[in-house]
Order: C-alpha cells, then sequence, then structure tokens
C-alpha cells in the first residue's frame, strides 16, 4: 500500500542543477584546438556517456546566488557558536590570497621560483611558535583534526623512538571535544576518561590514579569546552609528565590566550592550531580549515615531512634561501604538498600581521569581555552549572523547571530572531546544554540583542511553550525529518543506469 | 584594536556588568608567572600596508600565468577556471558560513553539497559520494580504513601499486602506521615504469583487504582496469581506483570497470593551484559500504512545510557522536572547494568538460609525437592523457635547470622516486598551453647541445 503522503512529491524550492537542465544549453565555451588533430584514443577505452547538466552561465549564477540566500553566515548576522571561534572574516584577506603570485604556483616548481610563498611560510612558523611557545611548528595539517592526528602520531613515535613500546592509554578529560577520542581510536589506542570536578577542572584525584607508565600521555583542550581555564593547569602537566606522559593541548580555544599566556611555556608538548578559527581564516560552510601543529625541542625530530626552513643562509645584501628540510625521525608526509597554503597560510599570515602583538592580545581581552558579558546578562534566566569568570565562551543550561522547552528548541527559536543558534548537546556533560561563544568582533548592541532574545525565549517557554517547540516560525525552511533522510538516504539525485532503488 | 567594534565607553560598561575594574582581572587563573607575555612579533601593519606587502611577497614567486610556461602538473594541474566559480565563491553567504549542523539555515550549503555528491557520483560512475576530504591522497588513505574495516581485520595487507603517485603512497604510510596493515606492492621487484598489470596482480591474496591503482596512472597512462579488478575481487578483495576527474570526462568509468571505491583529487575541477591547497579529496564508492565510508554526508528529505531540503545524515558513524570508535576523526570537508568543483561542473557542463578533456588530450599528444622527434628524446606509445614520460639524453634535473633559464617550467623529475628513471621526465600539458608553448619547448630541447 502506498502511503498518501509519501507519495506526494515534496515542494519544490530550488531546483537541482539536474533538475535545471537543458540538452544542448552551453555555459562556458572552450576555444577550438590549436594544433594538428590527432588520433583519437581506442574506443574501448572511452566511456559511452557523460550524464553532466547542461546549463547556461546565468542559470548557474542565478541558481548558487539563490542557494546562497538559503545561508546564515557571519557576514548576515551574529554566530554565537561554541568551541568555533565564528569571527568576522577580513575582506582584505579575501584579496590578498587570491594575487596571481599566489594562485598560479605550482607546489613541485623549484624552490628558486617560489621564494616569495616559502617566505611567507617560514615567517608564519616563526609567529605561531613565539604566540603559542613551542620550538617548531608544522603547517601541513589540514584541519585541526588532521592536526590532532599528527601530534598523536608524534607522542606515539616519540615514546617509541625511546624503546618504550608499552604507553597505549591516552588521557581524554569528560569536556573534550569527539575528534579527540576518534584520533586516539584511529590509533589503536585506549582512551581513559578523566572526569571534571565541581569547577570544571580535571579532576585531579582521578588523574593521579590513572597516571601510570602505561600512558602515551593526555590531551587538553584549554580553556576547555565549559569556557574555564584549568586552575590547576600545572599540577595537570606535572602528573602527565611525571608519569612520563606527554601533554597534547587542543588549541581549538586558542582565540581566548593570545598575548595572554603561551602553552608552550606552560609544559605543553605539542599543540594544533586552528587557523580558520583563531586567525579568521573563513570557515567555508564546514572547510578547508587549516591545523598546523606546534612542537617542543624534544618532539622537533618527529614533525611531519617536509618544513620549511633556511636552505642556505644570507647576508647583509642576499636574503636566506628558503626550501624545504625533512625532520631526523619525521612521521611521515600528512597530506600531498604543503598544507593549506592559499585559502589557509595567506590569510592568516596577514590577519596576524595586521594585528602585531598588541592587537592580539586585544583579540583575546575583548573575546573574554564579551563572553563574560553574556553570561553576566543571561546568569539570572539560564542556569550556568560552572558559575566564575570564563574565558572566551559559556555553557548555560537549555531548560526550565517545569517546562518540557529543550536546548534543541531555544536554538530553533533564536533563528526566529535572526540569531545563529549556538552550539548545542555539548560538552556532555551539561544537560541540555548551550555553549556561546560570542567571539570579539561583535558589538555591545548585538550582544544585548541576543541576551534579551534569549530572556525573551525563557518566557515564551513558560508562557507560550508551543510556540518555542514548533520554531523556526520565519525561516523560508523549517524542521527537516532527520529520521526520513536516514532510513531513505537519498544521498544524490542522479542514479546510475540500473541502479536499484530497493 | 582592528576588527574589534567596542568603544572605551563600552568596555568600561560592560566591564562593571561583568563586576571587575579591568580587562586583565578577567584572567586571574592562568599561572601568574606565564601571564601576559611580551610577544615577539612585528608592529601590525594597516591595510594598505598588507596589501602592498603581501604584492610584494607574491612578487617574489615565478607564476605560471605571468612569468613562466608550465609544464608541470604531477598531481596539480594548470586548468582554466571560469570567472563564475569564484564570484560564487566569494559570496559571504557561502564562504562565511559554518557547517550545516543548522539545516533551516543552512540549505544553500547543504543543496550545494548534495548537487557536488552528485555530480561526482555521476563523474565516476559509482553509486554514492560523501561531502569529501582533505585532498586525494588523505581520500586514498581512508579507503584503506573503509577496506580494514570492512573485513574486521581479518585481512590485514594493501597492495599499492608503484605507479601511484609518490606523495599519495606517502600519505597512506603515513595514516596505516599504526594501523596494523602491512603495505606491499612498492617494495617487491615493482618500483620501475615497466611492471605489469600481471606482476601487480600476483601480490594480491586472500590476505589483501584493498588494492589501489591509479587512473590514468602517475605516469599518464590509461589502462582499462576491468579483467585487474575481476580477477582482484575473485580473490576476495576490494579495489580503490585513485581517478583524475579531466580524464573521467573521455574515459571509462572506474564504476564500468567494477571499482569498489574511487578516489581522487579535485583540483583540475575550478580551483586553483595555490602552491598546492587547500585542495579537495573525492570519495565515491557502491551503496553497500556507505556505512563504512568516513566524512560527511548528505541526504535529501522533506521540512515540516513539506518541501524538499537536505541534511547531513547518518552522522551516527562521525566522530562526535561515536568518539573513540570512530573508524576516522574527520570532522571538515572540504565544503567551500565542493562548492568550487559543482559550480566548475556545471558551468562546464557536459559539453564544455569533454571539450577540455580534449584540448588536454590533443595537446599533450602532440607535444607528445613533436618531442619524439628531437634527436635523443623518446616517448612511450602508451595510451595516455595530460601526462606522458619523456626519456631525455642527460639527467632530468639539468634538463630542467636550462629550460627553466628559457622561462620554462619544466616536468616533474622522475628519479626522485623512481631511480631507474633519473633520465625521465613527466609532461604535463593542459588547454592552458598554447601550441606556440608547446613549440617552444620543443624549440629549446631541440637546440641545445649535451654533453
Amino acid at each position: 500500500m502506498v502511503n498518501a503522503l509519501e507519495a506526494t512529491s515534496p515542494k519544490v524550492v530550488e531546483p537541482t542543477v539536474f533538475d535545471l537542465s537543458s540538452p544542448g544549453r552551453v555555459g562556458v565555451q572552450m576555444p577550438a584546438p590549436d594544433v594538428p588533430a590527432m588520433e583519437a584514443p581506442p574506443s574501448h577505452l572511452l566511456r559511452s556517456e557523460l550524464p553532466l547538466p547542461e546549463l547556461a552561465e546565468a542559470d548557474v549564477v542565478r541558481h548558487y546566488t539563490r542557494l546562497s540566500s538559503f545561508n546564515y553566515s557571519v557576514d548576515g548576522g551574529f554566530y554565537p557558536l561554541g568551541s568555533c571561534t565564528m569571527k568576522y572574516n577580513p575582506k582584505i584577506n579575501e584579496d590578498v590570497c587570491r594575487l596571481p603570485g599566489f594562485l598560479f604556483t605550482h607546489p613541485l616548481q623549484p624552490i628558486e621560483t617560489a621564494q616569495g610563498n616559502l617566505a611567507l611560510m617560514y615567517q608564519l612558523q616563526e609567529w605561531l611558535k613565539e604566540i603559542a611557545g613551542f620550538a617548531g611548528v608544522t603547517l601541513q595539517p589540514a584541519a585541526g583534526a588532521q592536526g590532532e592526528f599528527t601530534g598523536i602520531l608524534m607522542m606515539r613515535a616519540y615514546h617509541k623512538s625511546r624503546g618504550d613500546d608499552k604507553r597505549v592509554k591516552m588521557l581524554i578529560p569528560d569536556a573534550a571535544h569527539g575528534t579527540n577520542p576518534a584520533s586516539v581510536g584511529m590509533m589503536g589506542m585506549t582512551v581513559v576518561t578523566i572526569p571534571s570536578d565541581s569547577r570544571g577542572n580535571v579532576d585531579l584525584n582521578a588523574l593521579e590514579a590513572a597516571c601510570d607508565d602505561t600512558v602515551v600521555g593526555m590531551m587538553l583542550t584549554n580553556p576547555n569546552t565549559l569556557g574555564m581555564f584549568d586552575e590547576n593547569v600545572e599540577k595537570v602537566i606535572s602528573l602527565v609528565h611525571g608519569c612520563g606522559g606527554l601533554m597534547y593541548g587542543d588549541g581549538a580555544n586558542l582565540n581566548a590566550l593570545l598575548g595572554i599566556v603561551r602553552p608552550g611555556d606552560v609544559g605543553f608538548d605539542v599543540m594544533h592550531f586552528n587557523l580558520h578559527k583563531t586567525f579568521a581564516v573563513p570557515h567555508g560552510g564546514g572547510g578547508p580549515g587549516s591545523g598546523p601543529v606546534g612542537a617542543a625541542e624534544h618532539l622537533l625530530d618527529f614533525l611531519p615531512d617536509p618544513l620549511v626552513g633556511i636552505v642556505e643562509e644570507g647576508d647583509d645584501e642576499t636574503p636566506p634561501l628558503y626550501g624545504f628540510i625533512t625532520p631526523a625521525k619525521t612521521i611521515g608526509r600528512m597530506k600531498t604538498f604543503h598544507g593549506h597554503f592559499g585559502g589557509g597560510l595567506v590569510r592568516a599570515f596577514a590577519y596576524i600581521a595586521m594585528q602585531g602583538p598588541d592587537g592580539l592580545k586585544d583579540i583575546a581581552q575583548y573575546a573574554v569581555l564579551n563572553a563574560n558579558y553574556l553570561q553576566a546578562k543571561l546568569r539570572d534566566t539560564y542556569k550556568i552549572p560552572y558559575d566564575r569568570i570564563c574565558m572566551h565562551e559559556f555553557v548555560a543550561e537549555g531548560r526550565f523547571e517545569g517546562s518540557d522547552v529543550r536546548a534543541l528548541d531555544i536554538s530553533k527559536r533564536l533563528m526566529d530572531y535572526n540569531f545563529h543558534p549556538p552550539t548545542n548537546y555539548f560538552p556532555l556533560i551539561v544537560p541540555e546544554a548551550l555553549m556561546i561563544e560570542p567571539t570579539e568582533t561583535e558589538n555591545k548592541d548585538t550582544l544585548d540583542a541576543f541576551a534579551d532574545a534569549m530572556i525573551k525565549i525563557a518566557e515564551e517557554a513558560k508562557t507560550a511553550p508551543e510556540v518555542v517547540k514548533s520554531a523556526p516560525h520565519t525561516t523560508r525552511f523549517g524542521r527537516m525529518d532527520e529520521v526520513k533522510a536516514a532510513r531513505e538516504l537519498v544521498l544524490c539525485c542522479w542514479l546510475p543506469e540500473g541502479y536499484d532503488l530497493s | 584594536m582592528t576588527y574589534i567594534p567596542i568603544s572605551p565607553h563600552e568596555r568600561d560598561e560592560m566591564l562593571a556588568t561583568v563586576g571587575v575594574q579591568s580587562l586583565d582581572e578577567l584572567f586571574d587563573a592562568i599561572p601568574a608567572k606565564q601571564r601576559f607575555p611580551k610577544l615577539n612579533l612585528p608592529p601590525a601593519w594597516t591595510e594598505m600596508e598588507a596589501l602592498e606587502e603581501l604584492s610584494n611577497i607574491a612578487n617574489a614567486n615565478e607564476n605560471a600565468r605571468g612569468d613562466l610556461i608550465s609544464f608541470l602538473g604531477a598531481g596539480m594541474y594548470h586548468h582554466y577556471i571560469p570567472s563564475v566559480v569564484d564570484h560564487m565563491l566569494r559570496r559571504g553567504e557561502f564562504y562565511t558560513a559554518y557547517t550545516p549542523y543548522q539545516p533551516e539555515i543552512s540549505q544553500g550549503t547543504l543543496q550545494a553539497i548534495f548537487e557536488y555528491q552528485s555530480l561526482m557520483a555521476a563523474l565516476t560512475g559509482m553509486d554514492v559520494s560523501n561531502a569529501s576530504h582533505y585532498d586525494g591522497a588523505t581520500a586514498a588513505a581512508e579507503a584503506v580504513t573503509l577496506a580494514h574495516v570492512q573485513f574486521r581485520g581479518k585481512r590485514n595487507r594493501v597492495v599499492l601499486s608503484p605507479a601511484i603517485h609518490p606523495q599519495y603512497r606517502q600519505v597512506i604510510r603515513t595514516y596505516t602506521q599504526a594501523m596494523g596493515v602491512e603495505i606491499v606492492g612498492e617494495n617487491d621487484g615493482l618500483s620501475d615504469v615497466r611492471f605489469s598489470a600481471e606482476d601487480l596482480q600476483a601480490l594480491v591474496s586472500e590476505e589483501t583487504c584493498l588494492v589501489i591503482v591509479q587512473y590514468p596512472d602517475f605516469f599518464g597512462r590509461v589502462y582499462d582496469y576491468k579483467k585487474f579488478i575481476d580477477d582482484a575481487h575473485a580473490k576476495g578483495a576490494l579495489v580503490c581506483v585513485i581517478a583524475n576527474p579531466t580524464a573521467l570526462a573521455l574515459f571509462k568509468t572506474p564504476g564500468e570497470m567494477g571499482a569498489d571505491i574511487v578516489v581522487g583529487d579535485g583540483q583540475p575541477l575550478g580551483i586553483p593551484m595555490w602552491f598546492g591547497g587547500p585542495s579537495i579529496g573525492f570519495f565515491t564508492t557502491r551503496k553497500q559500504y556507505i556505512h563504512k565510508m568516513a566524512g560527511r554526508l548528505v541526504g535529501e528529505t522533506v521540512d515540516n512545510k513539506g518541501q524538499r531540503g537536505y541534511v547531513l545524515t547518518l552522522t551516527a558513524r562521525e566522530q562526535h557522536i561515536k568518539r573513540e570508535r570512530a573508524t576516522s576523526n574527520i570532522c571538515t570537508n572540504q565544503s567551500l572547494l565542493a562548492l568550487a568543483s559543482a559550480v566548475y561542473l556545471s558551468v562546464l557542463g557536459k559539453a564544455g568538460l569533454k571539450q577540455v578533456a580534449n584540448l588536454c588530450y590533443q595537446k599533450a599528444h602532440y607535444a607528445a609525437n613533436e618531442l619524439n622527434k628531437v634527436k635523443g628524446y623518446g616517448v612511450s606509445r602508451d595510451v595516455f592523457f595530460h601526462e606522458f614520460v619523456l626519456e631525455c639524453p642527460q639527467s632530468a634535473s639539468e634538463i630542467n635547470a636550462h629550460l627553466l633559464e628559457h622561462g620554462i617550467l619544466g616536468g616533474y623529475d622522475l628519479g626522485q622516486d623512481y631511480p631507474a628513471l633519473k633520465n625521465h621526465l613527466l609532461i604535463a600539458v593542459t588547454e592552458m598551453n598554447s601550441k606556440e608553448e608547446i613549440d617552444a619547448l620543443v624549440s629549446v630541447l631541440s637546440e641545445v647541445k649535451y654533453g
């Protein structure tokens, strides 16, 4: 029996490029060959059909422009997404990363012809070392998660190089990002979860009990995902180092620390940066990111291959010659070529250069001020389970006594007030978590308007809960049927010939 | 204070609301002796200075548009990018959005990725595509993970063709070093351009979870892998084909040949070379492997108003839910570059992409024919696309140095990775190379006196 509802086709708001296709339409015309006609490839090697759409250029522009109008973005409004650092992305960075000297250089061209790129990369390595207090930096990792993977491979290689083969346990606080345990899982190591104490710090007793000679190290996000700088960080690090483990820093929350404290100075051995968070590389709708890794002296030999270095010293008249060097005991190559050069490294370089040391400190200070200001404005309305001075973000509970309105509903209702929701249901240790990170690039009026909307929603949760629970009401699209998506798995608007739909 | 929109007056009001006297007081939790380090960084540039300085840095490079005639490929190609691609990418609504976790206000990104998935499935002849990986090499490494998980760790050997891009092989080794898999194929007497499909097949056994080959291979050669794949399947192994997406406009798809997984680098599809990145890794497979595939997936559904819409789906496979039981830690895709590929494939379309591929084919064969006529140089008779191996009368590095003096960026020096090929260059020709440029290459190589 066919369900009447399922038989009705959904209303199409914007057709796909396949829906829009019309045979014979041409977008961009390529030139005719300027060489004599060559013998065609053997026919048994050719494909019979190329099922791509046929559209005119204007069709394509209208289509993607309409699609873009369905997106919320930092350019369009406030994006208080915890642990994501959705700061404003400066426009000049879009221009400089597209300079022809960057766009049209080949990663394998001789180093003598790419000294601009290599000098920029060398300088960025130096700056990141200085900002976070490390002895070396690789720019190769493609994203934060790949940076973590890099760091853990380096920790593993360090222990192995010392003949210390029994280390298999990675200590991870319960507030950690999901990528931390997943990165460890890729390595066949065991995750040992360390609880947080009542002030949101690592529970020292539990940590001490877990520290033994099978510990690879600990992965600590600091400030953690509750937005708290661990008050006992020095003790935590000394416990881990005391049992021969290494300290991994998840740099996701580095925005709070610029010019405030250098993770390397506190004792972290290895850490990844998220250039797409801290250094204003745009998020791009979910990538590309960029996840350089910093390492202390004793881990330098294990960095990925290659690094940018000086291969011939310069003098007063000649600049040095920059090139590639291979660390002695490298873990190997993480990806092809040299990292996310154009999209990540050039933009981050421009951003740091335009801040200078004082500007970087301002960033952290105002990011922390904005978060504390919002926390103060919301404290009377929303429960803040770990309530003290926070860093760049804080976590509130999205639930109210006597109401079944949940964090998800509050998030959706915020859309009706034209705000992007906070991160919700994370960290896992706070029920109905709403994790709010305003960043330094928001003004007081925006923060006030957001706080007002949050307070209004809390009222609505009591007076008109159905309005909150059925939100959003004003967006072009409503809540999606996620169960249907996962059950039917339509992942493609084009089906190969003979595709079995069952 | 660049980009910080808070006046001193507002700052003071906000500090009062928080209940502290100064900004510094917000940082009392930081260990005092490490607090507020003096960073040794140059003073801030203004926007005007930044533009000037970065222009100087960019101009210190020689690039393939302004300064050099390029015949360098080897995994990164100089193709024409229609103007419309970057116009779409520069819409702030796309590039300043986050991962589309809130589908009600992210349908632009979600539908674009869905279209990208559809276009890549169409191009490779496979059932499904994910939302992308970092690059072709990491996508290939994720294929190893899929196969290893598919056999629940009972088959622990991966056969790599030596004719796979050397850096891809390095990345696969890095990714698998802690996985307990053994990699064969590189150091088994096959490390030469002359190995055959039969030699490689001989390494496939009951222990093999995955065989990886490249199409066209690193040397540009186009093989029909149908029989090879059938034979590997007969031994129970899965087969992954690393494909060049431009070649797929002309040549039989890996899907038609029976591949289980098709990966590759999407850079030729509308992404600038940008000194090597960012690029995009595509990953397509058969529907029976969907649940084992890493990375994000966008699926079609409906909203509560009865409208067609899209969401990230099967997220239970991913790291933020499964944590240490996830098979991959990947938590991004290359969204903006998936958009670039979708716009590129849409605006070129069926006819345009064939034209691009045909131009590459014609021009590369013209170059090969002309170079083959030059005394001392030789080109093999294999069917090739985009790229071919040029045997030279002396070391490839010397030839390249000479070409560079004439403003020509020569091919990839194969001796770096294949000791037997130290006099061999891998020459890439795309639609960007005019006949004049090709003739210039031939003429510089003809006129030079060696030894």
